[in-house]
């Protein structure tokens, strides 16, 4: 089958029920997405779909029927995303081992509500599990990605 | 400051090697004292030197090896070396280097004895030396214990200075001018004119040079890193998926296993039925081991499956089967005979309760996973001659022991490369994933493999935290508590780790009742008493290890007794302290929550004070109790550390801190039914939650010259500081965690 990820076309020839988290980790050795539970109960494997964050834990690779950007098409260390920059900025990161799927679930509920108040941070966000606990520097970079984002 | 002969008496030692086009500074092990008799073990190879710094050409590198399990370790050493060495920290790479006895962990040791932290006598230091002494003949390189900052604080600045002070030493020689002339910056020797000498071109010189040793460290006042806001190496990759962790590594030809072992732990595969899982898509090979199956396969999602399939025939469990026994056993504990050790006395206790008006109160403290976000994982390449093993772990040295042992090699043919965690808390100082991956790989060998355990084995194979239970009895009078007896019985995590590692531990197991017995209090009469409870299902050291438990039954047994008095829980406490530094952690949280002003309705504070690796931490805790369950707005924590080396890392630690100890105290808790772990992901045992997490204001104080980590004790005040809130709004005791099965959060 074919999967477009982070704008470049993958000829992959896999189950269809395989989860997209493991065609991207294993087969096409995309590895900023995260495995974590394999239930959707972590949030490390959010990558987009058309732009929209969905657990790749859960999406079958047959049912895939978007672009999927991953952490590494969302930016890069010499190009960072604006939500990127603000966790840069805040030092979220302890382990980092959630952050790829926190700055993706970020990125994108910053795409559908631009303004968010303490409340819909802290409910779109309560998905993704840190296990640092690194929930008050989070909140303050969704915050000033929110900002940034504002300003582009 | 210390020069470094101080730092020699403790046998530490600092010289320089050639290394290819360049220099290596860094650290001979145990110095050869023929006297002592704990170096008759030592081998005649122990002398071997191990590099912190190495500079060639090709540019700086610092050795950091404490393993970074998401605490900041690989930043802070860099931070300690850079400091003295005068190199930026975007001049540098870093690297963990080998394992090598001669990183072993000094300060660990302060630990593992029966001393109160803050106990400086003759005994105590004459014991703590003793031990660091073994510590270093075993070689013990330890992540752990929230030892990273103190066993490094003097070790990598001297590494740094000494590096910097040879460097000035070549450049003299190479230019002529006198060293008192010269001065560095930027990892340049800079002449009296202005010119800069990389030391990437004074190193080859440096080689040949007798190291400079005779240094003095630097006075705080001149740090430019340290205490200082610095970006930590690792938050741009940490930021952009571009960290590479254990789980993450390819190798060419490399292929992908998993595993499912015994749910109950520690016993034997009896057999089992493979028949559905052969001929699956992408599975290459089925293997029996002792204890459980391994699925080699070219995708890590084709290898779950097909253990899936498999069906299992496990032994019983070499522990109670169903959680009430675990419970019983620990309730039947508080005998003569499982007497660990009286920890206290003060004052005369049983006289002081007899005919008095007597408080009692029983505590529990369950089973908890670990369970950091990164699953279990490990790559290996076994070859005939020698062993690659690519992992994260926090005793790096053990791994390559264990692994030599047991494929019958020698140490020296295995090859561990420590890697960045995706956190740990204690799960990653066990082997269950060193094993398997070397029990696969020796059956493909010339082949790559890399292991990873699925959640659920993950959560099943997980060494808990120790399941204890605490007994109160006291008194008060005039409004003052006047009588604090504390039994503690709990199995000893401590006994189940060290077994397992092959390095039992002497003595009595300190852990037990840590955080209770070195309350800083001065009760009239007090006694603590730590039972052991027989082995039951095997534990580990969880984010604080023992105080997670017995700090949580002091302080919330002696909220309950000054609540029985009539006074308030933070001037009573503070009349009660009897130690400047907990004192001023006690005054730091009271002045931060501005205690005592008045509380929105429905609302409650709580605080306790605990003492964990030499840390007295205060915590004030402030919740509402709302219609929808109780909610946590605030917490306030204050903690005595020395220094704060790394402040941006601090206090995003000890939030940490806060929020795994009041997630877990809430949220999480592992029980056992027919021999297996109930919990098996997330859902079942979560910690906290974003929507959970109150605002937290960290402050950390440098009263006391004895520098300390923090990975551990933000963990054990959180727990009971929330109990005492819910006690204030609710005028209800929670005296057994997690807390959900008596009170609803939001």
């Amino acid at each position: 089958m074919k999967l477009n990820v982070n704008g470049k076309s993958h000829e992959v020839d896999v189950e269809d029920d395989m989860p997209l988290l493991w065609v991207l980790r294993d087969e096409l050795g995309i590895t900023g997405v995260k495995y974590g539970c394999g239930i959707a109960q972590c949030g490390a494997c959010t990558v987009h779909v058309d732009g929209v964050a969905v657990r790749s834990c859960q999406l079958a690779a047959g049912d895939v029927d978007g672009d999927v950007t991953t952490i590494e098409g969302l930016g890069s260390p010499d190009a960072l995303h604006a939500v990127q920059e603000a966790w840069v900025e805040h030092q979220v990161a302890q382990c980092g081992y959630c952050q790829s799927g926190q700055i993706m679930q970020a990125a994108s509920f910053l795409d559908l509500n631009a303004e968010p108040t303490d409340d819909q941070i802290d409910q779109a966000m309560s998905g993704n599990l840190c296990r640092c606990g690194t929930y008050p520097r989070i909140r303050a970079a969704v915050k000033t990605a929110a900002t940034k984002l504002q300003g582009a | 400051m210390g020069r470094l002969k101080t730092i020699a008496r403790r046998s530490f030692l600092i010289g320089s090697a050639a290394i290819l086009g360049g220099v290596a500074f860094g650290t001979y092990l145990v110095k050869r004292d023929p006297d002592n008799p704990l170096n008759a073990t030592a081998n005649a190879g122990d002398a071997v030197f191990n590099p912190w710094v190495k500079i060639n050409a090709d540019g700086i590198t610092l050795i950091t090896p404490h393993t970074d399990i998401g605490q900041g370790a690989a930043s802070m050493q860099a931070m300690l070396i850079a400091e003295e060495l005068d190199v930026e920290l975007n001049q540098i790479t870093t690297t963990p280097g080998v394992p090598a006895g001669a990183y072993y962990n000094t300060a660990l040791a302060g630990e593992t004895v029966p001393f109160r932290s803050n106990d400086d006598s003759f005994a105590a230091e004459a014991m703590r030396s003793t031990m660091g002494a073994v510590m270093k003949v075993l070689g013990a390189q330890v992540t752990g214990g929230s030892t990273s900052v103190p066993d490094s604080f003097d070790k990598l600045r001297m590494a740094g200075a000494v590096a910097r002070e040879t460097l000035k030493a070549a450049a003299a020689e190479e230019t002529g001018f006198d060293v008192g002339e010269l001065k560095t910056e930027a990892a340049a020797v800079i002449l009296p004119d202005g010119a800069r000498v990389e030391y990437t071109t004074l190193a080859a010189r440096a080689a040949g040079l007798e190291p400079v040793t005779d240094v003095v460290l630097r006075d705080p006042s001149q740090w430019r890193l340290i205490g200082k806001q610095v970006e930590r190496l690792d938050v741009v990759a940490k930021s952009t998926g571009t960290q590479t962790f254990g789980i993450d590594l390819k190798l060419d030809g490399m292929v992908h296993a998993s595993v499912r072992m015994n749910p109950r732990k520690g016993a034997a595969l009896q057999g089992f039925d493979a028949t559905a899982a052969q001929g699956m898509r992408g599975v290459s090979q089925i293997i029996g081991l002792p204890y459980g199956v391994a699925v080699i396969a070219d995708n890590t999602w084709r290898a779950f499956r097909a253990l899936d399939e498999i069906e299992y025939d496990w032994a019983r469990a070499p522990y109670p089967a169903e959680q009430d026994t675990h419970w019983a056993e620990v309730a039947a504990s508080f005998t003569a005979d499982r007497l660990d050790k009286e920890w206290r006395h003060d004052g005369d206790v049983d006289a002081a309760l007899e005919g008095a008006d007597v408080v009692e109160a029983e505590y529990r403290a369950p089973y908890v996973a670990h369970q950091p976000l990164e699953p279990l994982s490990a790559m290996a390449l076994v070859t005939a001659d020698r062993v690659d093993i690519w992992v994260a772990h926090q005793i790096p040295g053990f791994v390559e022991q264990r692994v030599a042992k047991r494929l019958g090699m020698e140490t020296e043919q295995i090859f561990l490369h420590n890697q960045y965690a995706g956190g740990s808390f204690g799960h990653r100082l066990e082997f269950d994933n060193v094993d398997v991956v070397v029990d696969v790989a020796r059956e493909v060998m010339g082949t790559p493999v890399k292991l990873t355990f699925s959640r659920e084995e993950d959560f099943a194979q997980d060494y808990p935290r120790q399941i204890g239970m605490g007994r109160g009895r006291g008194a008060h009078a005039d409004g003052k508590v006047t009588v604090l007896d504390l039994d503690i019985a709990t199995v000893s995590s401590t006994r189940s780790q060290s077994g397992r590692l092959g390095a039992p531990v002497p003595g009595p197991d300190t852990q037990i009742a840590a955080g209770a017995w070195n309350i800083r209090y001065a009760v009239p009469d007090m006694r603590v008493r730590a039972y052991a409870v027989p082995e039951l299902a095997p534990t580990s050291s969880w984010r604080s290890v023992g105080a997670s438990s017995a700090g949580f039954f002091a302080e919330s047994f002696l909220d309950e007794l000054i609540h029985a008095a009539g006074a308030d829980p933070m001037e009573e406490r503070l009349r009660l302290t009897n130690d400047p530094d907990a004192r001023a952690v006690l005054e730091a949280v009271a002045e931060m929550s501005n205690w005592g002003s008045p509380l929105g309705p429905r609302q409650g504070r709580g605080v306790a004070l605990v003492t964990s690796f030499g840390v007295p931490t205060a915590e004030v805790v402030q919740v509402t109790d709302t219609d929808a369950g109780i909610k946590i707005d605030r917490v306030w924590i204050a903690a005595e550390v020395g220094r704060v080396v790394d402040p941006v890392t601090f206090e995003n630690v000890v939030a940490g801190g806060v929020i795994w100890g009041l997630g877990h105290a809430m949220n999480s808790e592992i029980t056992y039914s027919d021999g297996r772990a109930e919990q098996d992901n997330y859902h079942l045992a979560e910690g906290m939650r974003m929507h959970q997490c109150p605002i937290i204001e960290v402050r950390g104080l440098e009263n006391n010259p004895a520098i300390r980590g923090v990975g551990g004790p933000p963990v054990p005040p959180a727990a009971p500081a929330l109990a005492n809130a819910i006690f204030a709004v609710r005028g209800k005791r929670l005296r057994e965690m997690p807390f959900f099965h008596t009170v609803d959060f939001v």
